[in-house]
């Protein structure tokens, strides 16, 4: 089985299965955000639940941080691969005809999401770890909703999460289908899943988005 | 029409090419490209310089031997043909055309516009068989009943005529439309079943070997499959490189 892991399918097939891991992810991750704009306590409930609880951080967390490490990483190494395979050039190349943007610079929309991962550890996960583990702080359990505000104040970092959720759709709009493929489901090929995958790689990003303006618009 | 050509030129393979311009006068509509390049070569032949080196061999769509990435796409403008299919109509007066060789480091320029692609030859010896005896006792293909579907489904997956368009328009010059075929071809008839495990993992480690990408599911293969072979036999290849690793 190690073989299949090392053979060019077994990689197409590692990444889509860390792909589905993260899409859901994104869904629960979003759940927890869309509350913050209709319950301040509900929001705290629940981030004060996911911050402290220890299934959540002992062992879904590392889980979740070694299938993004994990998805980046493949997502490299197959990247430099391909470059490897590619013979000059063509002096005229028309990709446009044959295969989505999308399709062709996930590299491209991955580098970009994965910038806003870095700024969102500098944001959140940074700080959260050195208030609870380093700092040893006491318990707040209504903290969460007020540190979100205020990281939405400034204009330019909603500008960069509305820009890298852009992106993330863009990355979803070719991703989601496209592990489907690699996992040898051909339905993704069929009408049904492609209208999911749509739907998905709209709504997710699109959700992001309006938590952020949100608060932005809602807190001065 | 008069047409201005940018072709690639290269001696041998060690030799490092360039985009050279002819131009053409006289092209008639109804020509095919390669005779276009038929009418072009006379011209360089004429005046004692040396022709333009161009695989072709049955001129009628099957052998799939014209490896012309033209004006940015496998085969050129038009889908489901392969360069002889392709007729001069396509083309206006006065339009500038790129005519250049498959690209991918397993398929190597050996002149002009001819490229190896035994890479091929070695992934199909790996395992795009089957073993039956040919002493002249064979049994009647007929005495297995197969599925409507599956015949069909086979059938579609053997119309690749190995041409190699799927990895020179691949933007990680992957041979998974080729192999996914070949695999597909057997896997789908009852006859491919007894060597199904090791023919895929054979021929994947064949492939990889040969130092072609990975599919990223563009499905930019698909469109430019001369003979339309499906993105679905891709999936058919993993799913069988999948159950081949798990029994």
């Amino acid at each position: 089985m190690s073989g299949f892991f090392k053979s060019s399918i077994g990689r197409k097939v590692s990444m889509a299965l860390s792909a589905f891991f993260l899409m859901f992810f994104l869904i629960i991750h979003l759940a927890v955000n869309i509350t913050s704009i209709f319950s301040e306590a509900v929001f705290n409930e629940m981030s004060h639940f996911m911050g402290t609880n220890p299934l959540v951080q002992f062992a879904l967390q590392p889980v979740l941080i070694f299938g993004v490490v994990f998805h980046f990483v493949m997502g490299f190494v197959l990247e430099i691969r391909n470059k490897k395979a590619q013979g000059i050039a063509y002096a005229k190349n028309n990709g446009a005809a044959n295969s989505t943007w999308m399709s062709r610079n996930m590299i491209y929309s991955g580098l970009v999401i994965l910038a806003f991962i870095g700024l969102h550890f500098i944001d959140f996960w940074f700080p959260e770890i050195n208030y609870k583990y380093i700092a040893g702080n006491p318990e707040e359990p209504t903290r969460y909703f007020h540190e979100l505000q205020e990281k939405f104040v400034p204009i330019w970092r909603v500008a960069a999460y509305v820009l890298s959720f852009i992106l993330l759709g863009l990355h979803l709009a070719h991703g989601f289908t496209s592990a489907f493929q690699s996992m040898g489901i051909t339905a993704g090929r069929k009408k049904t899943l492609k209208t999911i995958g749509i739907a998905y790689s709209i709504i997710i990003p699109l959700g992001f988005i309006i938590v952020a303006l949100f608060h932005h618009l809602n807190h001065h | 029409m008069k047409l201005t050509l940018k072709i690639w030129r290269q001696k041998s393979a060690n030799d490092k090419g360039n985009l050279v311009d002819y131009k053409v006068n006289d092209v008639s509509p109804d020509m095919s490209f390669l005779e276009m390049l038929d009418v072009l070569n006379q011209d360089l032949i004429d005046k004692n310089e040396e022709p333009i080196a161009f695989d072709h061999d049955c001129r009628e769509g099957i052998c799939g031997m014209c490896s012309m990435y033209i004006n940015g796409r496998a085969h050129g403008p038009d889908r489901s043909i392969t360069v002889c299919q392709l007729h001069m109509r396509s083309f206006k007066d006065g339009d500038t055309i790129y005519i250049e060789p498959w690209r991918a480091k397993a398929f190597p320029v050996i002149k002009d516009l001819i490229v190896d692609r035994s890479a091929f030859d070695r992934i199909q010896q790996a395992g795009g068989f089957i073993s039956v005896n040919t002493s002249g006792n064979t049994q009647d293909a007929n005495a297995t009943l197969i599925s409507k579907y599956a015949a069909d489904t086979a059938m579609d997956a053997a119309t690749c005529i190995g041409c190699g368009a799927c990895v020179a328009t691949c933007k990680n010059s992957s041979a998974m439309l080729f192999v996914g075929a070949k695999v597909s071809q057997y896997a789908l008839l009852p006859q491919g079943q007894i060597e199904a495990a090791e023919r895929v993992r054979n021929m994947v480690a064949q492939m990889d070997l040969e130092g072609f990408g990975n599919c990223t599911n563009t499905g930019a293969c698909e469109v430019e499959c001369p003979k339309g072979i499906s993105l679905e036999n891709i999936a058919r290849m993993n799913r069988e490189l999948m159950k081949a690793n798990i029994n």
